[in-house]
């Protein structure tokens, strides 16, 4: 499917927008308007396209990012551990432009202004929208743990929990380190984003220091009081595959780092690492507070299941990471994804004046390397629930691999490889 | 301003009418849950190791969706997925999936 060609569909947008604008509503007819997308991750690249094809380029979009390609967090662990490269985790947006009319527009929102429609960009002016998606995904709470509060510490201790030059450098640490070294990761209270990533990095790690640096211990530190997903899976790979290299510690909060010696400090105990890789508890990306979103532990959007908008704040949806999430729904790429056509469908029922579908099911596959050849994985799938308002987990569906295996590896790739084409191609 | 008022009248028709009856674009938007896997339209990549749905006869995809059910098909996730969808919802994806090119 092939739609027009940009100019073309600029001119007829900013038409149907006019009317939409006008009118408020197109009487139960054709989707029309301009919606802005913040943010061009798994959510927002998703929503973009889905809004461009269902519309069948009716619908104008705007996509809003600060990097200049896409670099995929599921799969970088793959990186970190030398399996990958960089080149195979990133992918262009040259898809959303040419064959979707995506405008991708490489700037930042510095504000939005609800009761004008308005936001603002860095590089200076403004635009407007009948509808606007925020897909921030998350921020880092540096101020929870405060020896890393300040841009010297966070170049040294890294987290490297968004893809992109944190985690060359992560990979470069552990290049360098010596060996005989410690690596140590440090996991903060759920929920944080992708709950199975820090094990399956920890595990890579240790596959990695198994066949080229085998002295070398890797240590995680995880504030919660157990394994947060894949338990069994993870525990019996780290005995069978990793006796004397993985030590995994339970009820172990970082509560502050010493950057000079590399040191982690606990509750009651300090913990000094050769390549400390700290992963700080997160909130919804700034814009959303900025926004003046209603929040949830001041932390998370809270969202209208239906519509992915904003409890508080109309005409503004929330996608991914940002929101709070519904009960055991985790904050994945994979989940982004199923916001963005869930939020795609509401919007253009929406701006047809026609109210979301009333029934929407969102679904959640996730697969974790636990060396570079065998998978796990955990799926689920939610179905609305008017009762509570919110997805629920279906009872009896979903469910985790019988045992790691080779045969998902193959299926971890070809997942990684359709859903970057479903959001990008 | 005249138009203002009918319109917005029709608006409120429009939602009054809709809010009891399924969304008539239902089969799309539970065909896309299985995209992020399956390809955009169910057109996975060639290659990916991924089932195209694209095209496929309606009643094929939907015994396929039994057989994982049941249990006679053996999968590594398929078993768990589609049990969370109900046999109704099951029919709209296929359905949706045989009309794709």
């Amino acid at each position: 499917m092939m739609l027009m060609k940009r100019r073309d569909f600029l001119k007829v947008g900013a038409a149907a927008g006019a009317v939409a604008s006008l009118y408020g509503c197109a009487g139960g007819g054709k989707a029309g308007g301009h919606v802005v997308v913040v943010g061009g991750g798994y959510g927002g690249a998703t929503v973009a396209k889905y809004l461009r094809m269902w519309s069948e380029g009716g619908v104008q979009v705007t996509l809003i990012e600060r990097n200049p390609t896409f670099i995929s967090c599921p799969i970088s662990n793959l990186v970190i551990g030398g399996m990958k490269t960089m080149e195979d985790i990133t992918v262009s947006y040259d898809g959303l432009k040419n064959t979707w009319g995506v405008r991708v527009v490489q700037d930042e929102v510095t504000a939005v202004t609800p009761e004008k429609r308005s936001i603002s960009l860095k590089s200076g002016g403004s635009m407007s929208y009948d509808r606007l998606v925020l897909s921030p995904g998350v921020d880092f709470m540096f101020d929870q743990i405060p020896g890393l509060n300040n841009a010297a510490a966070q170049s040294k201790i890294l987290h490297a929990w968004k893809a992109g030059a944190q985690t060359v450098a992560l990979r470069q640490q552990l290049v360098s380190m010596k060996d005989g070294g410690t690596y140590a990761i440090a996991i903060p209270k759920a929920p944080y984003r992708c709950p199975p990533g820090p094990y399956e990095r920890a595990s890579l790690v240790a596959d990695y220091f198994k066949h080229n640096k085998p002295k070398s211990k890797v240590v995680i530190l995880d504030a919660n009081e157990d394994v947060t997903s894949k338990k069994g899976l993870f525990t019996k790979a780290w005995k069978d595959l990793y006796g004397g290299i993985l030590e995994y510690r339970n009820n172990s909060e970082v509560k502050d780092v010493d950057v000079a010696s590399n040191t982690a400090i606990l509750e009651f105990d300090k913990f000094k690492a050769d390549v400390l890789n700290v992963i700080p508890p997160q909130r919804a990306g700034a814009i959303a507070a900025q926004s003046g979103l209603k929040l949830i532990n001041q932390r998370w959007v809270d969202v209208n299941w239906l519509s992915m908008e904003s409890t508080s704040t109309p005409g503004i949806h929330v996608l991914g990471d940002a929101v709070f999430p519904a009960p055991t729904m985790p904050k994945s790429g994979h989940m982004a994804n199923q916001h963005g056509k869930l939020a795609a469908a509401a919007i253009l029922n929406l701006l047809a004046g026609q109210e979301p579908n009333p029934a929407p099911v969102v679904m959640n596959t996730c697969y974790s390397f636990v060396d570079a050849k065998n998978v796990i994985h955990v799926a689920s799938v939610h179905q609305y629930d008017p009762a509570t308002k919110a997805p629920q987990p279906v009872k009896g569906a979903g469910g985790i691999s019988a045992a790691r295996n080779e045969i998902e590896a193959k299926a971890a790739m070809g997942w990684a490889r359709n859903i970057w084409a479903d959001m990008l191609a | 301003m005249k138009p203002f008022a009918p319109i917005a009248a029709l608006c409120l028709l429009a939602f009054a009418s809709t809010s009891q009856a399924a969304d008539p674009n239902l089969g799309r938007n539970l065909a896309a849950t299985c995209a992020n896997c399956h390809g955009t339209n169910g057109n996975a990549i060639k290659g990916s190791g991924l089932d195209v749905l694209a095209g496929m006869e309606k009643a094929k995809i939907l015994q396929k969706l039994a057989d994982f059910r049941s249990g006679d098909k053996p999968a590594t996730i398929m078993h768990q997925i589609s049990k969370g969808y109900t046999e109704a919802q099951l029919d709209l994806i296929a359905g949706y999936f045989a009309g794709q090119k």
